[in-house]
């Protein structure tokens, strides 16, 4: 307590966080203010994807019409594209009358993918659209990893994890430069400076908690391939013993994926289906279709249980609990995306990181007009603290 | 100010932002354990006050109060 009270803050310990708040905060400004831009369109693209008529929708009809065998939806997938395997199926996730399969070259990880849309429950193919292109594919591509794949998801990381020192530091600097004025106080009558000093301490302190939030569970996702790496090396080892120094199971000798799902859905009732991962891609075995179920409990919708089935004989090979820090992961996941809370929780995540984008462009006018002027103006803005 | 007792100098600068932040953690967690339900209401109104409070001192309040403290 005493150490936020100016008595008992010394000068050089003030300069020492200064420090620290300034090089942290200069060296992620730019980065920060790029995935703020980007990341306030990605808030909301459901509703641009309803407005720009990209979101696909099942034609209406009866609950209960029956759905077509999910193998018949595949082989209408794999007819728009021969020359590609499966990577990946997932049931709409607004609407299950919907299959969406991702088609590569080859089952390794790639940007080079095609979406086909069929209907769950007439096989008809409904749509082709293209998930790599346009405006928020360019938006979550300079979210996620800067068009740089895994070294750039790390170097985003590294820079969120700057400014989460950017952040405490700010926190601390925060006592002595509010020492004298009361909570939300902004001084528009002084100079324009001052009065930006007031509105960043004022925008920095409000947003405290969520940017510290939202921040952290960024720097985490960006460490979601290799926790999923290390997952796979962790749990599946052992699963996947008897199956060594077999080649990925050829498309020719796969079980049914519908009589699969059926196993994995007995292996694990109350759930609902998230994705399929196909033999050989990354999130499944080459020996398996890993099927991830969902709970549909509101906490347990947001986590994942893998189910393993043999893809040869369609057996449930195993169905192993995810361990903590895949949970940790998958939890991250809708603290940072603000997509859990309906249409209040969005467009307060979207004034709170406007909020953010001007707490970083006030820091960094902040710094230049510094370097202008000093160090003469800061002493007289700072009620006498020399920062 | 340096009248003051230490303690209450501290909550004079923390208590609005401890109670932002608090407001802010439970808001964030509440809707995780809700679907359209209760949680998302609370998760609602606690992350709204801080918005609020931003936009209100940032932008909305124009009156003298905004002087310096006289000390």
């Amino acid at each position: 307590m005493a150490f936020f009270d100016l008595n008992f803050m010394q000068n050089t310990t003030i300069k020492a966080w200064a420090w620290v708040h300034k090089w942290s905060s200069l060296v992620c400004t730019v980065f920060m203010l790029l995935l703020c831009l980007t990341g306030l369109p990605l808030i909301f693209h459901h509703e641009i994807g309803h407005l720009l008529g990209t979101e696909i929708e099942a034609p209406p009809m009866p609950a209960d019409t029956p759905r077509v065998s999910l193998d018949e939806v595949l082989s209408v997938a794999r007819a728009q594209y021969p020359d590609r395997v499966v990577q990946f199926a997932s049931p709409g996730e607004d609407d299950d009358n919907l299959w969406f399969v991702t088609m590569t070259p080859t089952p390794e990880p790639t940007t080079d993918f095609r979406s086909v849309v069929v209907d769950a429950r007439t096989g008809e193919l409904l749509a082709q659209p293209r998930f790599d292109e346009g405006f928020m594919w360019i938006m979550f591509k300079l979210h996620v990893d800067l068009f740089a794949g895994l070294a750039g998801k790390l170097f985003l990381g590294f820079m969120g994890l700057l400014m989460l020192v950017a952040i405490v530091s700010g926190t601390v600097l925060y006592a002595p430069f509010m020492r004298k004025l009361s909570f939300g106080t902004v001084r528009r009558e002084r100079q324009t400076h001052v009065k930006w000093l007031d509105l960043h301490n004022l925008l920095g302190i409000v947003t405290l908690v969520w940017l510290l939030v939202v921040g952290a569970t960024g720097v985490i996702n960006t460490w979601a391939d290799l926790v999923i790496k290390y997952w796979q090396h962790d749990q599946l080892t052992s699963i996947l013993q008897p199956y060594q120094g077999q080649p990925t199971v050829p498309q020719a000798q796969r079980a049914s994926v519908q009589q699969s799902l059926d196993v994995a859905h007995q292996a694990a009732p109350n759930t609902k289906l998230y994705f399929i991962a196909f033999p050989g891609t990354s999130f499944s075995s080459p020996h398996h279709h890993t099927f991830f179920l969902k709970g549909n409990e509101p906490l347990t919708s947001k986590l994942m249980w893998p189910v393993l089935v043999d893809a040869k004989t369609a057996q449930l090979t195993a169905a192993p609990q995810m361990p903590w820090y895949v949970k940790t992961l998958l939890l991250s996941q809708p603290l940072h995306f603000g997509d859990y809370g309906g249409r209040p929780m969005q467009i307060i995540w979207a004034l709170l990181d406007i909020a953010s984008i001007i707490v970083l462009g006030s820091g960094l006018y902040l710094w230049l007009r510094k370097r202008k002027t000093a160090p003469k103006a800061m002493t007289q803005t700072n009620n006498g603290v020399n920062a | 100010m340096s009248a003051r007792k230490p303690s209450s100098h501290f909550l004079f600068l923390w208590a609005w932002p401890i109670v932002l932040g608090v407001l802010t953690a439970v808001g964030l967690v509440a809707a995780l354990f809700s679907d359209d339900g209760w949680g998302d209401v609370l998760a609602g109104i606690c992350l709204a006050i801080p918005t609020a409070t931003g936009i209100w001192y940032g932008w909305l309040r124009r009156s003298p109060r905004t002087l310096p403290k006289a000390d």
